[in-house]
């Protein structure tokens, strides 16, 4: 019996994470995307492997996802994780209130945190603010983005997946009755235009998303939410140093390599291709990053860039959207068989992302397969350039 | 408002099968952005036929490595107003001493293949990591702390490299610097791959990879310290010693 066929669409986190997971289950699996891997959103992340500690307020769905994952992930990709944890600390006593929602919010969502003294977090990490009024341990680390990416890629490529990059989707192929059987791409490394036909097409596209679900006139959309990221040339600290306080402007510091990486802001935009960094924003980043750790005063910025969140469209701004994410299955949403759209989540959750759709997948193609990718641990991300394509 | 230059983008172009050229492109620019917006801007608004390699845009993913001006640079930390002025050029090549794939992307199977066999980290514990004065920290075994390694893999030391540019056997700047930075006491099944002709005993200490590496690795000192650790190898082989 022939293998089934998929077509992913984008090579972001959620297009590699589901390319490994089908390939696992037996199918054939063919990523085309627009750019390099993780030229989008995913490439641009600050590479926070989240605790979950940042939802366990008023977001629990997504905390819950992202601490489960950060444990599968520990588990199957070491090799690009800097595993240190992370800190939430309170500077001013609204942050201290805010302690007492997120002792009750993490014991909630199962993620195990540790109330340190000032001076013990002082201890761990001298040159946070030494104003601080408390601290909570928690289990955070951080990524490197293309590598993660490149792990689940290579270990897909490594089970027969073929990675079509600088390819762009330009129309989807119906079959006569309005369902999709195919995509037609353009070459962009040659000029070539050429048709893929496949049993179910996966749109992974994220903040992209509505360019796909628009040529089958469906309503499926996400809300592209740009939010800067400006990185800075020493790394003051060890472990993620977030604000204790709700989600909010530049809540968190991490390390990097010989970095740091403050984050974010969060507004809305209709053209995600390109979006202009708005230096206010990088300003009011470097203030808020000095309220953490005050000797990034002394540092110089590295580099500045916005990058965008794939919300699910609600009603509701920014912030007050979940981080879960949604898979649709566009016969019950539109009447149009033979294409799936995945879209919102984080990176942290890019594993779980990838089973619920390649679940939808199975299911509406009769196919009994179980995922496997909690177990798999992924091979070494530089492999994804020696196989062969 | 924040000042703003005009900028003449000039870009190699080359699709498989075609001659290649350079294109110009008229670009806005403040002096604050980085040359790989300008480039991103292109493909956005301009030719949605170019192609280039980037993923996180703050130096830590290394995909961006390009020629800037003639010289290596890390495009999503080079500021417009380091390479160039108000009504100036930009001139973008890519890498050199890998083969071209498409415009200004390479083909870097070859140096991923041997940084894998070279059994390059990434995640080092923060005790075996260099500091900001280039010492490694003495090794403390209560450390259990980690952190990314500072080579990035951009390819921009074998693009700098004179020898790599005449023999592309030679193994190159970042391989070399792995290989010294976990020692060949860690991994002495190394020696013979590194100790011959085309090996740490090619470099001519032209110095050009320290002096184009973004990301602090420095490996023409690491290139000439290795030498000492093969000898120092060779040594303890010949005594049968570990």
């Amino acid at each position: 019996m022939s293998k089934p066929t998929a077509i992913v669409i984008g090579a972001g986190f959620t297009g590699v994470a589901t390319a490994h997971d089908l390939a696992l289950r037996g199918f054939e699996v063919t990523v085309v995307e627009r750019g390099p891997i993780v030229n989008g959103t995913s490439g641009r992340t600050h590479g926070l492997l989240h605790s979950g500690g940042r939802y366990a307020v008023k977001d629990q769905e997504s905390a819950i996802e992202c601490i489960v994952e950060n444990r599968i992930l520990r588990k199957i990709v070491p090799q690009v994780i800097e595993p240190n944890g992370g800190l939430f600390i309170a500077i001013t006593e609204e942050d201290l209130a805010y302690g007492e929602l997120f002792i009750d919010g993490c014991q909630q969502c199962d993620i195990d945190i540790e109330e340190l003294t000032p001076k013990q977090a002082l201890e761990l990490e001298p040159n946070i603010n030494p104003k601080l009024l408390a601290a909570f341990l928690v289990p955070d680390g951080t990524f490197d983005p293309l590598r993660l990416a490149l792990a689940f890629a290579a270990t897909a490529k490594k089970n027969g997946a073929r990675f079509k990059l600088y390819t762009e989707v330009e129309n989807l192929l119906f079959d006569g009755q309005g369902n999709v059987v195919g995509i037609q791409v353009w070459d962009r490394t040659s000029g070539e235009r050429y048709d893929l036909h496949a049993d179910i097409i996966i749109n992974a596209t994220g903040a992209w998303a509505g360019q796909i679900t628009q040529k089958v006139n469906s309503d499926v959309s996400v809300t592209p939410t740009p939010g800067v990221m400006v990185a800075y040339d020493q790394r003051l600290i060890q472990r993620a140093i977030n604000r204790l306080c709700k989600p909010s402007d530049g809540d968190i510091v991490l390390p990097q390599r010989r970095m740091m990486v403050v984050g974010t802001t969060s507004f809305t935009v209709e053209d995600v291709d390109y979006v202009p960094v708005v230096e206010e924003q990088v300003q009011e980043m470097l203030k808020r990053g000095a309220e953490l750790i005050p000797g990034i005063l002394q540092t110089k910025e590295r580099g500045a860039y916005m990058a965008t969140r794939p919300l699910i469209k609600e009603s509701g701004p920014g912030r007050s959207i979940s981080r879960t994410f949604k898979c649709y299955d566009h016969k019950v949403v539109d009447n149009v068989d033979g294409l799936i759209t995945i879209t919102g989540g984080k990176a942290t959750t890019l594993r779980q992302m990838a089973e619920r759709v390649a679940d939808m997948a199975c299911e509406k193609l009769g196919i009994q397969a179980t995922c496997l990718t909690a177990e798999v641990p992924l091979i070494s991300y530089r492999e994804y350039y020696r196989l062969p394509n | 408002m924040s000042e703003t230059w005009t900028i003449k983008y000039v870009i190699y172009r080359e699709k498989k099968g075609q001659e290649p050229k350079f294109e110009e492109f008229s670009l806005e620019m403040r002096p604050e952005e980085y040359v790989l917006d300008g480039v991103e801007k292109i493909w956005a608004y301009h030719d949605r036929s170019l192609t280039f390699q980037h993923a996180c845009h703050h130096s830590t993913c290394g995909a961006c490595g390009m020629l800037v001006n003639g010289v290596e640079k890390l495009t999503c930390i080079t500021k417009i107003k380091d390479v160039t002025e108000n009504g100036g050029v930009v001139r973008i090549e890519p890498m050199r001493n890998f083969p071209v794939v498409s415009d200004l992307v390479v083909d870097m199977s070859t140096f991923f293949s041997r940084m894998e066999t070279a059994k390059a980290r990434q995640v080092v514990s923060l005790s075996e990591s260099p500091t900001d004065s280039g010492i490694k920290r003495e090794p403390n075994a209560a450390d259990d702390l980690y952190r990314l390694s500072d080579c990035i893999e951009c390819g921009l030391c074998i693009s700098a490299c004179p020898i790599t540019a005449t023999n592309p056997e030679y193994l190159g700047p970042a391989i070399l610097a792995a290989v010294q930075l976990n020692g060949l006491d860690r991994f002495p099944e190394l020696l013979s791959w590194v100790d011959n002709a085309d090996g740490v005993w090619r470099c001519h200490s032209a110095f050009e990879c320290t002096e184009v590496c973004p990301s602090n690795v420095e490996p023409a000192w690491r290139i000439m310290d290795l030498r000492k650790q093969v000898v120092s190898r060779r040594v303890k082989n010949l005594f049968g010693m570990k």
